[in-house]
C-alpha cells in the first residue's frame, strides 16, 4: 500500500517545529514502527535526516513507542501500543498524520521523541516501596483477596508511555499518578507508606506542570493497558484522607 | 499551612470546583421549583409572595450570601484551573483527537457563557429588586414587590425568550459533564453507583434547563 505522511519534524527543543510529507510503500503486515524504519531507511541512503522515533521492546510492555497517530495517541487500534499496531488498520493511499505527546511537561526532544523525565520524578517522589532488606517472601505468606490482588495488578500494568498525559486536553498526568500510588497502596507491602507517598507524588505531580483532571476520561479511552479512571477516583479519596490524617508534612 | 497547600493543589482546587458545584446544583433545583410559581396564572400573587419570604427570611438570606460567594468561588477558580490546563497542554494536535464528549473539554468555555448570562439575569431581576426600582403591589391588605411584573414584562420580549432558552441550553450542556464529574472529583467512583449517578446526571442536565426554559415560552405564549 501507498502511504503519504505528514510527518512533525522538530530540531530541537528550542527550534520550531512543522510537518513535513513523505510517500512510503508498506505492506499489511508490517508494524507501524516497520514502516517508519522503511521510511528512515531511505532517507539514510537519501542522505537525508531520519526521523527521531523512541522505541525498545516493540512488544507492547516497555511503553517507550510515543505517537499520536491522526489525533490519537498509539494510533486507531484499542489498546496497543505503537509498536503493536499494524499496517492493515490502513489503507492504500491514507494520509497519516504522526506527532508528538504534546505537553509543557513533556518537551520535545527531537521530531517525535518527548523528554519524559517528569514521570521519573513522579515515581522518584515516592512511587516504591522502603524495604531494603531480606529476601523476597513466599508469595502466599500473606493472604490477599482476590479482588484487591487484581485491582493492584490491573492497576500496576501501566508502563508509563504518557498516552494519558498525550490525551488529555488538560496534559494531566492523573491517570498514570493514580494508577502507581493505587497499585502500591492496595497491597500490604505498600499499604504502609501510602499517606506519605500519594501527597509526595501529588506535589511533584502539580510541580512538573501536568494540568488539572478534569473528568473529561479521553486517558481511560486511548490508555493501551485500558486502565480505568476509578482509579483517579480512588487517589481522589486516598489523597483527601492522607491531607486531613497525616501527622507530618511532605 | 496544610490547608492552604491542599486548597492550591490540583486536587484541591478540583475539590472545590466539586463542592461548589454541588451546591449550585441543589440551588437550581431550589431556584426552579420556586420559579415555577411564575406559571400559576394568578397575576403572580403566590410568586410575589415566595420572592418576599426568599429574600426576608433570615435563614434563606444568609444561605444566600453563601451562594454568592460560592458562585464567585466556582467562576474564579474555574478560569484559574482553566489557565493552568492551557499552559500545561501549550500546543495543540493537528488532527483533533476525538476522545471526550464535547462538553467534557469546554467546560470553561460554557462556565464563561453562563457567567455572561447569570450578569444580564441579575442586572435585570435581582438588581432592580436590590436597588428598590421594582413598584410595589398589593396583595391580601399587605404591600410586596411587584417582580412578577418585572419578569412578565421581561418576558413578553421574544429576544429574551430566546435568550433564556439558549443560556439554559448551555447551563445543560455544562451541567451533563459537571454532575457526574463533581462526584469523580470527591473520589465517588463505583461500578455500584457510578452507573446510577450517570443516569441522574443525564436526567439533571435535561430536566432542570427544561423546567427553567418552560417559564419564559409560557409566559411569552400566554401573554
Amino acid at each position: 500500500m501507498k502511504l503519504t505522511l505528514k510527518v512533525w519534524r522538530q530540531k530541537s527543543k528550542d527550534h520550531k517545529g512543522s510537518f513535513e510529507n513523505h510517500q512510503v510503500e508498506a505492506d499489511d503486515h508490517m508494524s507501524f514502527l516497520e514502516m517508519m524504519d522503511v521510511l528512515n531507511e531511505r532517507l539514510i541512503s537519501n542522505k537525508a535526516e531520519p526521523v527521531a522515533f523512541s522505541h525498545d521492546c516493540r512488544e507492547g510492555i516497555c511503553g517507550t513507542c510515543n505517537m499520536v497517530i491522526n489525533g490519537k495517541p498509539h494510533g486507531p487500534s484499542k489498546g496497543t501500543t505503537v509498536c503493536q499496531l499494524h499496517m492493515r488498520e490502513f489503507k492504500d493511499g491514507d494520509v497519516i498524520v504522526i506527532e508528538p505527546w504534546r505537553a509543557a511537561a513533556f518537551p520535545v526532544i527531537k521530531d517525535l521523541v518527548v523528554d519524559r523525565s517528569s514521570f521519573d520524578r513522579i515515581i522518584q517522589a515516592g512511587g516504591y516501596i522502603s524495604v531494603n532488606t531480606g529476601q523476597a517472601q513466599d508469595a502466599n505468606a500473606i493472604p490477599i483477596e482476590k479482588d484487591t490482588a487484581a485491582q493492584a495488578m490491573d492497576a500496576a500494568t501501566c508502563i508509563g508511555c504518557g498516552a494519558c498525559v498525550a490525551a488529555c486536553p488538560n496534559a494531566s498526568a492523573m491517570l498514570f499518578t493514580s494508577a502507581k500510588v493505587n497499585h502500591l497502596a492496595l497491597l500490604p507491602q505498600g499499604q504502609v507508606e501510602s499517606s506519605r507517598r500519594v501527597r509526595a507524588m501529588v506535589k511533584q505531580m502539580d510541580e512538573e506542570g501536568f494540568g488539572a483532571c478534569s473528568n473529561t476520561g479521553a486517558c481511560e479511552v486511548e490508555c493501551p493497558k485500558e486502565i480505568s479512571i476509578t482509579n483517579i477516583a480512588a487517589m481522589n479519596r486516598m489523597y483527601m484522607g492522607a491531607v486531613i490524617g497525616a501527622q507530618d508534612q511532605v | 499551612m496544610w490547608i492552604l497547600n491542599f486548597l492550591t493543589s490540583s486536587l484541591g482546587k478540583k475539590l472545590i470546583m466539586s463542592l461548589t458545584g454541588l451546591f449550585l446544583i441543589i440551588f437550581l433545583l431550589v431556584h426552579l421549583i420556586g420559579n415555577l410559581q411564575l406559571l400559576f396564572g394568578d397575576n403572580g400573587e403566590a410568586f410575589n409572595v415566595y420572592a418576599k419570604f426568599m429574600t426576608t427570611n433570615p435563614l434563606i438570606k444568609t444561605t444566600s450570601y453563601g451562594l454568592y460567594f460560592f458562585i464567585l468561588l466556582h467562576i474564579v477558580q474555574g478560569i484559574v484551573i482553566w489557565l493552568t490546563n492551557k499552559s500545561a497542554k501549550q500546543s495543540r494536535y493537528a488532527v483533533a483527537p476525538k476522545n471526550t464528549s464535547w462538553a467534557s473539554s469546554n467546560m470553561a468555555t460554557l462556565g464563561i457563557i453562563i457567567t455572561v448570562f447569570l450578569a444580564i439575569h441579575l442586572w435585570q431581576f435581582w438588581f432592580k429588586m436590590k436597588i428598590g426600582a421594582i413598584p410595589p403591589v398589593n396583595i391580601g391588605g399587605e404591600e410586596y414587590t411587584n417582580l412578577y411584573a418585572v419578569v412578565h414584562e421581561a418576558y413578553q420580549n421574544i429576544f429574551f425568550v430566546i435568550f433564556y432558552v439558549v443560556s439554559m441550553v448551555v447551563i445543560g450542556l455544562h451541567l451533563s459533564h459537571g454532575f457526574q464529574s463533581a462526584f469523580q472529583s470527591l473520589g465517588l467512583n463505583h461500578k455500584k453507583y457510578t452507573p446510577l449517578i450517570k443516569g441522574m446526571g443525564i436526567a439533571y442536565s435535561i430536566l432542570i434547563p427544561l423546567g427553567f426554559a418552560i417559564i419564559p415560552v409560557w409566559m411569552y405564549m400566554m401573554h
